[in-house]
Order: structure tokens, then sequence, then C-alpha cells
């Protein structure tokens, strides 16, 4: 492998609108989130951001069709005791598809533990991502195979690890841009913070994703933070920062697409925050009535991200009856394998509890297995004997 | 305020054989084929060095190990040689470096990171224990990463309060790490290039109070040794620093020489000490330190960390469990207090001595006290 040498900085910072305008303008979000499509599906014209075309948005509104039917059906298998917990995206499944959509192959995602469906639209199989959340290993898949992160549990931890990897690309000089999610909570964390300064300050091809559900548990956003916006953020780093409605599929499409070709062709980070809400529980273990109204929440249901796409599309008169009756059965078909998945129980090996802790087990770690493989076969040959 | 940092530093300086700026500017000199005296930082200079030139997805990064070559200089001239790409300076903060760390090994990159000091890490313990510690396992094996966590750690050099901590407990405590601690200027070297090439991470603790010590080597020689890998491997393997026949002394890292002065006074009082030098802390080795204490029946195991819930309760359980019938002694420690690391003055209190050494093997219940 050969690294590159010379500085880190890449070449001056590209910004394609319009000139001239002050660094600090051009870091600053949008007065208000970015909109494409409204509530009511009709467009709401953009001048920094393009609408996407018909044909992009139907082979999205599919993926976000799929994504809630992943979301319905984790939810039903954590109640029927298939699955030990599942954090829910439903509501914020158009920000899910648009983080999976607008990266190429050879680019990363880095997920957390709510971002379930946007690792199964990057194309990970949807058996091997409910590993962790079933309870059979932590990670189901081969991150380096899929360019997906595991999904990361501790918060804002794995912002760093995104940095890393795309300072690596850099180093080598790979075409690759890392994407990172995170909640509104976890932007409090010290771990935040480092991974948006060593990003601004190495320059490296990473868009940060906040997406703002405006709880983090129980916690609201203004017990999180009192800055104007998450997206506010960004500027004191030194890197754009951009709003967006996030339940607005093609606005999310058009503002992480320009950040990822901004990343793409060298002009470093941007901090994105989605607005959205999260419609069901932090997870089966959180009792929101004791934090928020349900006529809060119900306020949510008009900006539902697929009833606003739908009536786009049907408008634009790309998506028909019989266009939804294929996605429809699209989304019956990932339920099916999942509940299909998830109806047998796993099957685990004791001994890989001590496989994967080092390269080559430790002459402690084999004393250990031994005394397990030890237990096991005498609880086998004791099961044999009774009668 | 004096910055804490450059008053180690100024501590460092008034160490014996401290070097002048500059004097350790040729990083991977290893070419001049000759022994001579070389320290322990030297050592750790030439193999980081050599690892670069050997290996070029290896990179460093840390605070300040650019052009100033660490506050201890092991980086000194690597950015000079190998370009900022390959050793260069982070942002102020630990979580950061070891984060970013995590994802460049990842992709590809073997990072070596420098923490400032021991105590300066723990902004990074998250990543450590979450992340570097458990990566591998999380995936099954299928992302490894092959960091080297350098620590210039513990204490003995006059350091004010948060650069002297021995944390080798948390470290060793946490399954998926390893950790070293070399001893000796020879190790300095060979068992950082091992650390380098592991396919594991590794908690690579650099004792500073033996960053001036010096052993004549022929730096070429030991390169040259390392790269045709027919030295036997450090990693996992405790040595015997010195033979002996009526006790035997357990020590790793900075204890190791005074466990060695212990074992040389005995033997003017007629005391036949064994010195066992474990090097490498996680994998433990207990078939040397049990061959040893087996022999000789009785063992004092030595460290500068707090002796509650320490490596040396550990190695003490070990030895107990394993060589109950050999002992004729119950098993001893000497460790610091239990106490935070005390300041300038007060430190020699705390640390190891070679009197509480002897103290202790003299309670170790010999006939001809009976
Ligand atoms: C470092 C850390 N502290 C605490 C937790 C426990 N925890 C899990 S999720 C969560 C709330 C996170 O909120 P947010 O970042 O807004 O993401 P959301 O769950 O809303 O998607 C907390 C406190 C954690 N996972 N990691």
């Amino acid at each position: 492998m050969t690294i590159s040498t010379g500085t880190n900085r890449a070449p001056g910072t590209a910004k394609t609108s319009e000139q001239p305008e002050s660094a600090e303008a051009a870091m600053l979000p949008s007065a208000t989130p970015v909109q494409l499509v409204d509530p009511n599906g009709t467009h709401t014209p953009h001048a920094d951001y393009p609408l996407p075309d018909g044909g992009s948005l139907l082979a999205a509104y599919r993926k976000l069709v799929v994504g809630r039917r992943i979301n319905d059906q984790a939810n039903a298998l954590v109640r029927q005791g298939r699955m030990a917990v599942y954090p829910s995206s439903h509501g914020q499944e158009a920000c899910q598809v648009a983080a999976a959509v607008v990266l190429d192959r050879q680019d990363w995602l880095f997920p957390t533990y709510r971002d379930t469906v946007a690792v199964i639209t990057r194309g990970v199989d949807p058996m091997e991502v409910l590993t962790l959340l079933r309870g059979d290993w932590h990670s189901g898949y081969d991150p380096l195979e899929h360019k997906v992160a595991t999904q990361a549990t501790p918060l804002a931890t794995q912002l760093l690890h995104a940095v890393g990897v795309a300072h690596a690309a850099k180093l080598k000089g790979e075409d690759t841009v890392v994407l990172a999610l995170c909640g509104d909570g976890a932007t409090s964390e010290g771990d935040f913070h480092e991974a948006l300064n060593f990003a601004a300050v190495f320059h490296v091809p990473v868009v940060f994703l906040i997406q703002n559900n405006e709880y983090a548990i129980s916690v609201p956003l203004k017990s999180q933070t009192v800055a104007p916006s998450l997206a506010h953020k960004a500027i004191g780093y030194g890197m754009p920062g951009e709003r967006v409605d996030g339940n607005d599929l093609a606005a999310l499409l058009s503002v992480l697409g320009k950040a990822v070709t901004r990343a793409r062709d060298g002009g470093g980070p941007t901090l994105v925050e989605a607005h959205t809400y999260r419609m069901q529980a932090h997870t089966n273990a959180d009792d929101p009535s004791r934090y928020r109204s349900q006529d809060d929440v119900e306020k949510w249901i008009p900006k539902d991200p697929l009833s606003r796409m739908r009536t786009y599309l049907r408008e634009l008169a790309v998506l028909d009856d019989d266009g939804e009756a294929r996605i429809a059965a699209a989304a019956e078909e990932m339920a099916a394998s999942l509940r299909n998945g998830l109806n047998t129980d796993p099957v685990v090996n004791p001994e890989d509890l001590f496989n994967f802790v080092f390269t080559e087990k430790t002459s402690q770690l084999r004393e250990q297995a031994d005394l397990l493989r030890g237990e096991l076969s005498r609880e086998e040959s004791s099961e044999e004997v009774t009668p | 305020m004096t910055d804490t940092t450059e008053r180690v530093i100024d501590a460092a300086a008034e160490l014996p054989d401290a070097p002048q700026a500059g004097e350790l500017n040729e990083p991977g000199q290893a070419e001049a084929r000759i022994a001579g005296p070389v320290t322990f930082a030297k050592a750790l200079n030439a193999a980081l060095a050599d690892a670069m030139e050997a290996d070029s997805s290896v990179v460093m990064f840390g605070e300040d190990v650019g052009a100033l070559g660490g506050v201890f200089r092991i980086t000194d001239g690597l950015t000079a040689r190998f370009g900022t790409s390959r050793c260069f300076d982070t942002p102020l903060a630990e979580a950061g470096i070891m984060g970013m760390a995590v994802g460049m090994a990842m992709n590809g990159i073997r990072p070596v990171v420098e923490m400032q000091f021991d105590a300066f890490a723990y902004p990074a313990f998250e990543q450590v224990v979450s992340h570097v510690a458990k990566m591998p396992n999380r995936t099954k094996g299928k992302v490894k990463l092959p960091i080297v966590i350098r620590i210039p750690y513990a204490g003995g050099i006059g350091g004010v309060e948060h650069h002297c901590d021995s944390s080798e407990s948390y470290y060793a405590h946490t399954p998926g790490l390893t950790v070293l601690a070399p001893a000796t200027v020879r190790d300095a070297y060979t068992m950082l290039r091992e650390a380098i090439s592991y396919p594991d991470p590794v908690v690579f603790l650099e004792p500073k109070k033996l960053y001036w010590s010096k052993e004549v080597l022929d730096l070429a020689e030991l390169r040259e040794t390392f790269e045709a890998s027919t030295a036997a491997p450090s990693i996992g393997r405790a040595v015997v620093a010195r033979a002996g026949t009526d006790a035997t002394l357990v020590a790793y890292g900075p204890s190791v020489p005074t466990a060695m002065a212990a074992a040389a006074a005995a033997a003017e009082e007629g005391r036949s000490l064994e010195v066992i030098d474990v090097r490498s802390i996680v994998p433990f080795d207990d078939e040397t330190v049990c061959a040893s204490v087996r022999k000789t029946g009785r063992a004092v195991v030595i460290a500068e960390a707090p002796g509650f819930a320490s490596v040396a309760s550990e190695i003490v359980a070990r030895i107990q469990e394993r060589c109950f019938h050999s002992l004729a002694a119950p098993v001893r420690r000497v460790t610091g207090f239990d106490v935070p690391y005390p300041s300038p003055k007060l430190e020699h209190f705390f640390l190891p001595s070679v009197d509480r050494i002897l103290d202790t093997v003299d309670e170790l219940q010999w006939e001809d006290q009976a």
C-alpha cells in the first residue's frame, strides 16, 4: 500500500453555489429546514437544492415502504419474544433510506442501534443485521464486506471511527465518502465534538447526519442544547451545516447528495441536521407517556414521510395502483422473510465465547475454554442418565 | 502557570543522561553497525522508524509527536523522514486520537498512537474499552484492529500529579487488549516492533523512569534479527532476568530494575534471588513464573501500581493456584500504597524500594529464622 505524502489539507474548499459568499455564510444552515415536497405532497422549490427526478424518487419510495414494513414487523417480533429489543425508526424512514441511497458501493456507512433500516437498505442481509437485536452475537455481518460499520451502541463513538476510515481513505488515495449517523442526544457527547473537529482539521470526506427526533430517551432537545439548531454547531468547527426536513425524502436525497458530492470532490466534511420525530417508544423498555403527550405525537402524523411522497409520486404519475401493489408485495416479502428467519431459535456455539477475543487464544483462554467444555460434557452425560 | 508537561520534561531533563535537544535526531540510525550505549528512548525511536520503513501502512500520530518529536522525543525525526502523512500531530483530544485510530485500522492502516501521559489517556478510555478491545470480538474476528497505544507510564521521575499513574490494571482487566511493559533497552526495541506487527490491539506501556537508561547494543543487528524473525517472541513470554535458587521476585516494567537491585543486594547477604521479568502482562506467561516458583518455593511480586485489585494481585493468585504444594511461605506483594500517586517529595515513600523488597523477602518463613 502506498500512502501519499504531503500535508493533510486538500486543496481549497469547494463551494459550488453562486459566488461571492462569505465563509461564514457558506457554513450557516438555511433559516428553515430545506424542504422539497411538503406534507401535502406538493413540490416546494428551493434555490440551492434541485428536486431529484421521478425515477430516483420512485426507487427510493419503494425502499421507504419496505423500511416501514421492517420497523413494524420487527416491533411485532419483539412483542412475540422473537427478538430481545428493537429501537424503531418508524417515522424516520426517510432519513434511513436517504442515508443508504446517497452512497456508492465503495463508500462507508456508520449506523447506530436505531439505524437498522439504513443498514438493510444498504444491502446487508436482514437476518445478519437482526443478529444483534435478537441477541445471538454483537454484529451479525462483516463490516468490511459491506462497508457498513457495526451498529454503535455507545453514543457518538462511531463518529470518530468514521473520521478514521475517511482519513485512511484519504491517505491511501481512495475515492471513499463516509456517512455517519447519530441522534440529537449524541451531539452532547465529547466524541461528537472531537469527531467534527478532527474531520474539519484533517479535511476528510465525511458527512455527519444527525437525526434530530426531538428526544434522547425521555430528554427533549431543549434540555440537550440551547444552540439555535444542531446544524449551527458546524460553523464552530469550520464546516458547512444544513438543516433539512427529515420527513421529506426528496429534500434529504438532495441535501445529502450535495454533501456527499462535496466530500467526494475534496470539499471536506458537512454536518446535516434532519428534523424528524420518533413516533414510537425509544425501545420496548421505554414508557413515552411519562415524558410526552399523545397529542404531541399526533401532530407529526400528517408529516409522515410515506404519505407525502406517495401523493407527490401519484400526482407526478410515476406511481399508479399497479406500482403500489408491486411495492406492497415487496414489503410483504421482506416482512415474511424476517418472520421466517426469526422463527427458528438461533444456534449458538459456546466455544465462540473464546474464539474472537485475540487472534490466537492465550493459555488463559484455552484453560477457560477447556473448563466450559468439561462442564458442558458433564451436563450432557448427566442428561443422558436421567430417566 | 507553568505548563505541567513542560515541568515534567524539566524533571526528566534532570535525570542523569537526559538527551540534549536533537540528540535523537536521526531516526533509524540503526544503519550504523556498531554496538554502543543506546537509551531506552532511542531504542523505541529506532523501532518506530524501522517499522515505518518496513511497512508503509504504519502511521504514527498523537499530541506533539510531529515537529517536537513527542514530549519524550520518542517520535523524534519521524515527520522529517516520513512526512506529515505518516507521523502527524492531532488536535488535543485523546478520545479523538483513539477513535480515529479505530477507523483507520478498519481501513487498512496500522496506527501507532501516543498518549502523552498515562493519566491523560483516560479521556480515551471509553474508546479503548468499548471499541479497541471489543471490535474484533463483536465482528467475530472479521474486523481486526492492529493498533498500538503507546503510553509513557508510571512514576519515579518527580512528575507533578496526573503524570505518573500506573494504569496497567485497567487495561489488563479488559479482555481483548494485549498489555506489554518492557523493562530493558533490548526489549524496548524488539517488543515495540512485535507490537506493531501484531494483529491485535496492544497497550504498550513505556516506563518513563527507564527512558534514559542505557544498554550497549547493536541496533542494526537487532533490526536484522527481528526482520529475519529469528528472535524468540516476547509477547506472551516472561524471561528469567537473573537466576537464583532461594526465592523468586516477579516484576515488570519500572519495577524490574528495582527487583534486580534487590537481588544483587540479597546476594551480598548470601541469599540467591531469581528475578522474573514478566514483560507481557497480557498474555501472561504462567509457565515461566511457575517454573521459577516451583524451583525456589517462595515468591514476592513487585509492582508500582496500588496493590488492591491489581495485576500484582492477579499474579499472586495465579501462583497460589498453581504452585501451592511447592510453596514454603505465602506469596507476598510489594506494591505502591492504595493512594493516588503522590507528589514528587513523597513518591519515594510510595514506590517499592530495594529495602521494602528485602524486608518482605526476610518475612518468607525461612527455617533459619524459625
Ligand atoms: C455513552 C452512552 N451513554 C448513554 C447511553 C444510553 N442511551 C442509549 S440511547 C440514549 C438516548 C440517545 O438519544 P439520541 O442520541 O437522541 O438518539 P435516539 O435514540 O433518539 O435515536 C441513551 C442515553 C448510551 N447508549 N451511550
